[in-house]
């Protein structure tokens, strides 16, 4: 298989060279255009987009024949990877506007392939403890009255207000400002940072008021609040630097390439068909992480106990 | 294992006769000098002391990498750039990959192993051969063989790479003057420059996948490959390239015959420093979608699960200690010149031994018993993080209000052209005009890239952190060194701390210091501390004897012995020390942005994540490099202007 692969990329190269130049896609394996090829799934750094992605891509290997490539990448580089022909298809998308915008209206090299099913909320939340010890902290009105509990050696003599992995969607900056609060916004600059913080916000009862969101995986095992910001409006985030009102929810998306999109092989039918509920991701979720399970065997346990669910995903005549 | 090779630029400049000490009254004169330059700054900052306005979103140099990462986008199929040039590097980048994972991959479990065990016997002896079976068993045995084989593709395609250009290049570098003099400043940068800040680059230009991986560990392991050439090639005897030009050698006699076999050892050491980098770097690619270990240690950081990318960090300590076992002992061995005939003989022996191995047991991998160290690592430090909170949530509060805090207001609250002022009027007399004349244009660097603020909190924190590696190093480097068995005790975890992937300790340290500038400081104290030591340690070995007994005959104590012969004497060890901690804490600042430490570290990782936030990013990583210039010019200076005061 190897060698067959490296004889035809010098072959590539020749050809190439006859003919002048090499493009960007030169030498790569053929994206699945035709039926039981290959599917390459962006995998973003995220577990219950890996829960999304595991189930889909057991369903393809197991059910369908097909071979699945997964490749771990952040957002914005998966998306890189439709206009490169690297990436066939992203199962959970949060938003993204000016993403679409450029990949999806501009360069047209990847559509929307309806929604996954999840709801997706992105708030501002504060260990369970806190909202017994301080039950009118789930105001924002009230974040100013509480802000000495939130002082850190980071917050320079505010508040702190933890903000999470630099590729998610956020706010936050603007809100604090908007909003008038008394907080200075501190950069985990990871996912995994704010897990922690989280996590030891509980375990030590610490004060934390953090950026976070669902479905997560760390809900299954600890429980934190949403803080009611002012309401959500439609239009009311338009200008990014004027935001004073709190995330909208999102309906989670999938996104795939144009080219892989026309091919319609049933892979592709099989993600359009794909939905399912925020109960079934953290399902997945929570045997990936609490229960440290591999993705396939996260994905078998799961397809084996809801047939019912995913048997109208698999496209007829596959 | 990366010791001071790692930037024989400097080590070069030990040599104490090429600066003529300054007498007692040029010294007088300079002290004055510093004190009148320390006030005149002092009042100068009192005076023009600014509110530290926060950096624009939006700075020229931003805008201008943003659209050059738009062209790439749009041109990538249409410019010649790209179609004969970019694609064709990617393109041979990506054959030589696979042919290298189709060389070890084809050998199978059994073959593979069999293969390393010979290639460490033959050339570096039997124990190594020993070391080297029983690390690539443990892989089998962590149940990561695949991945351990996938970080072994990359690597060794990276150091093939940066063997054949590197070699080259540093030969010439050291025989050709002007190209030695271009290249000193380009590999500077691209030692400095974090590699988080290059990996969005690369996979603009690259794309995504193993060749741009492998192009990002080469770019950050060949200046090693060409600074070690270089000076390999320059230390080759003058009188026995004079014997063999008097015996009538053409000049690439002299290089095929003379030069080249007698720097042999060098260029071995050079290939063990090449690959200690690559090792280091092949982690962070997968951030890109390179196969391997570190696509474990990232899921594992999702998870949450210390335990398992544990596990993963371990398989990559033994890779790095097998290769390096073998490469040392193979430089070392290099040296005990044996006919040639007795190595060919060796050769086909283990040649046989191999086939005759390969024959006897089936390739399929045998099963292996397996362990992890997932679960009591977990149970470990889950019991520290709730047990040592509050001592180390004291600690970081300490550090932080007493010490960093004010360090950097005053740093921020600075205009910058007072900034450029100062570190021109002091480098210019602790370092001697020279540095001044670079670091000065750099400080100013960090102003024109539009990062003044973000540039000013770093440096804060990385002076911190040098700071606390000197003060722990060199006493950890003091007790190795009177210590023969703490010396031996201590290495291995040396080695451990160097070669463990950061992102392995990070999460640990998160949850005991917070999301917080001092994980940061912390995370560059475990990676910056073992080159200290060690430097600091051979320094202080490296006392004369003599020395040493001529102390101790006139009556002096331990402590006398320590503070008044030893220290002075090692100094030209501690400076390069410092140098080398600086170096290291630099590389660390990139990881801080990702456990709390905002300012440029936390730029180069939003810009590798938001598409808007590209060149911010890109100029982020540019202002580390500046920085890094900015302190290195500095402390080499120091080096230079102090270290052979009589």
């Amino acid at each position: 298989m190897r060698t067959l692969r490296t004889v035809v990329a010098a072959a590539v190269i020749t050809t190439l060279a006859a003919c002048g130049g090499a493009t960007s896609g030169a030498g790569e394996t053929e994206p699945s255009a035709g039926a039981k090829g290959k599917v390459n799934l962006a995998i973003n750094p995220w577990v219950g987009y890996e829960a999304n992605a595991a189930v889909i891509a057991y369903l393809l290997e197991k059910k369908m024949g097909y071979q699945v490539e997964k490749k771990e990448l952040k957002e914005e580089i998966a998306w890189q990877g439709f206009a490169t022909g690297e990436v066939d298809a992203i199962v959970e998308n949060w938003g993204h506007p000016d993403l679409k915008k450029s990949y999806i209206e501009e360069k047209k090299v990847a559509v929307d392939v309806g929604p996954t099913g999840n709801q997706g909320v992105i708030g501002w939340y504060v260990p369970q403890w806190m909202v017994d010890k301080y039950p009118d902290i789930t105001d924002w009105k009230n974040l100013d009255k509480y802000a000495d509990l939130f002082k850190t050696s980071e917050s320079k003599g505010k508040g702190q207000f933890l903000a999470g992995d630099p590729s998610f969607v956020t706010n936050d900056v603007a809100l604090v400002a908007n909003l008038k609060l008394n907080y200075t916004v501190v950069y985990s600059g990871s996912e995994a940072a704010i897990i922690k913080a989280a996590q030891q916000a509980t375990a030590q009862t610490k004060p934390l008021l953090f950026y976070f969101y669902e479905p997560q995986w760390l809900f299954a095992q600890q429980k934190y609040v949403r803080v009611k910001l002012p309401e959500y409006k439609a239009g009311c985030d338009a200008d990014p630097k004027k935001v004073a009102c709190d995330y909208p929810d999102y309906v989670l998306d999938k996104i795939a390439s144009k080219k892989f999109a026309d091919g319609n092989s049933t892979a592709y039918q099989l993600i359009k068909n794909f939905t399912w509920t925020n109960e079934d991701q953290n399902l997945v979720s929570d045997y990936l992480t609490n229960q440290g399970m591999k993705a396939d065997q996260a994905a078998e346990k799961w397809v084996n106990e809801h047939e019912a669910t995913w048997k109208p995903w698999i496209p007829a005549g596959s | 294992m990366t010791e001071t090779a790692l930037r024989p630029g400097r080590a070069t400049s030990r040599t104490p006769d090429v600066v003529v000490a300054p007498g007692r009254r040029g010294l007088l004169r300079t002290r004055t000098w510093a004190a009148v330059l320390a006030v005149a700054t002092v009042a100068a900052y009192l005076v023009f002391r600014t509110d530290g306005a926060a950096d624009e979103s939006d700075a020229a140099a931003f805008r201008f990498f943003d659209g050059v990462r738009d062209w790439v986008d749009d041109n990538r199929d249409t410019s010649p750039f790209f179609l004969y040039g970019i694609n064709y590097v990617r393109l041979g980048v990506r054959l030589l990959v696979e042919a290298v994972q189709g060389g070890l991959v084809g050998l199978g479990f059994t073959g593979l192993v069999a293969a390393v065990t010979a290639i460490g016997a033959v050339l570096a002896g039997w124990r190594t051969g020993l070391l080297a079976l029983g690390g690539f068993l443990a892989f089998g045995v962590l149940g990561l063989w695949d991945e351990s084989v996938d970080t072994l593709v990359l690597t060794l395609s990276a150091v093939l790479l940066s063997v054949l250009i590197g070699v080259p290049l540093g030969v010439l570098a050291a025989r050709v003057r002007w190209v030695g003099a271009t290249l000193r400043p380009v590999l500077d940068v691209m030692q400095i420059m974090p590699t988080f800040a290059y990996l969005a680059p690369m996979t603009l230009l690259f794309l995504i996948g193993e060749p741009a991986a492998v192009i990002a560990t080469m770019i950050y392991a060949v200046p090693a490959t060409i600074r070690i050439t270089a000076l390999g090639i320059g230390e080759v005897s003058p009188t026995a390239v004079e014997a063999a030009t008097a015996l009538g050698s053409t000049r690439w006699q002299l290089l095929a015959k003379v030069r080249l076999p007698m720097a042999r050892s060098t260029i071995v050491l050079a290939v063990n420093q090449t690959i200690m980098l690559a090792l280091s770097m092949v982690v962070i690619t997968a951030l890109i979608d390179a196969p391997g270990l570190g696509q474990n240690i990232v899921n594992a950081l999702q998870r949450v699960n210390v335990g398992a990318a544990f596990d993963a960090g371990v398989a990559i300590v033994i890779l790095a200690i097998v290769l390096d076992r073998i490469t040392t002992n193979a430089a070392r061995r290099t040296r005990t010149l044996r006919s040639p005939r007795a190595r060919r003989i060796r050769w086909a022996a283990a040649g046989v031994a191999l086939v005759a191995v390969v024959a006897a047991i089936p390739l399929n991998r045998p099963e292996l018993p397996g362990y992890s160290f997932a679960a009591p690592v977990n149970d470990a430090v889950g019991w520290i993080e709730l047990h040592w909170y509050g001592g180390t949530e004291a600690l970081k509060n300490g550090i932080s209000a007493g010490v960093l805090d004010p360090l950097e207001t005053v740093l921020v609250t600075t205009p910058w052209w007072l900034f450029v002022a100062a570190v021109a009027a002091f480098g210019a007399l602790v370092s001697g005009w020279r540095a001044a004349v670079t670091a000065a244009p750099a400080a100013a660097g960090l102003a024109g890239l539009g990062l003044w603020q973000h540039s000013m909190q770093t440096l804060a924190t990385v002076l911190v952190a040098i700071v606390l590696t000197l003060l722990i190093g060199v006493a950890i480097g003091v007790f190795c060194a009177r210590h023969d068995r703490l010396a031996t005790a201590v290495r291995p975890l040396l080695d451990a701390a160097q070669t463990m992937p950061s992102f392995v300790y990070l999460l640990p340290a998160v949850a005991l210091f917070g999301a917080s500038r001092f994980t940061a400081i912390v995370a560059a104290i475990i990676f910056a501390v073992p080159p200290v030591v060690r430097l600091v340690e051979r320094g202080l070995r490296d006392v004369p004897p003599t020395v040493v007994e001529a102390a101790l005959s006139a009556g002096s104590t331990p402590r006398q012995l320590l503070w008044k012969v030893q220290l002075p004497m090692a100094r030209g060890g501690l400076l390069l020390a410092a140098n080398q901690g600086i170096v290291m804490v630099l590389a660390m600042v990139v990881v801080g942005g990702l456990v709390g430490a905002g300012a440029l570290g936390y730029d180069v990782v939003a810009g590798f994540s938001q598409r808007e936030l590209f060149g911010k990013g890109l100029a982020a990583g540019l202002a580390i490099v500046l920085l890094g210039i900015l302190l290195d010019r500095l402390t080499q200076g120091f080096h230079h202007a102090k270290g052979n005061r009589p």
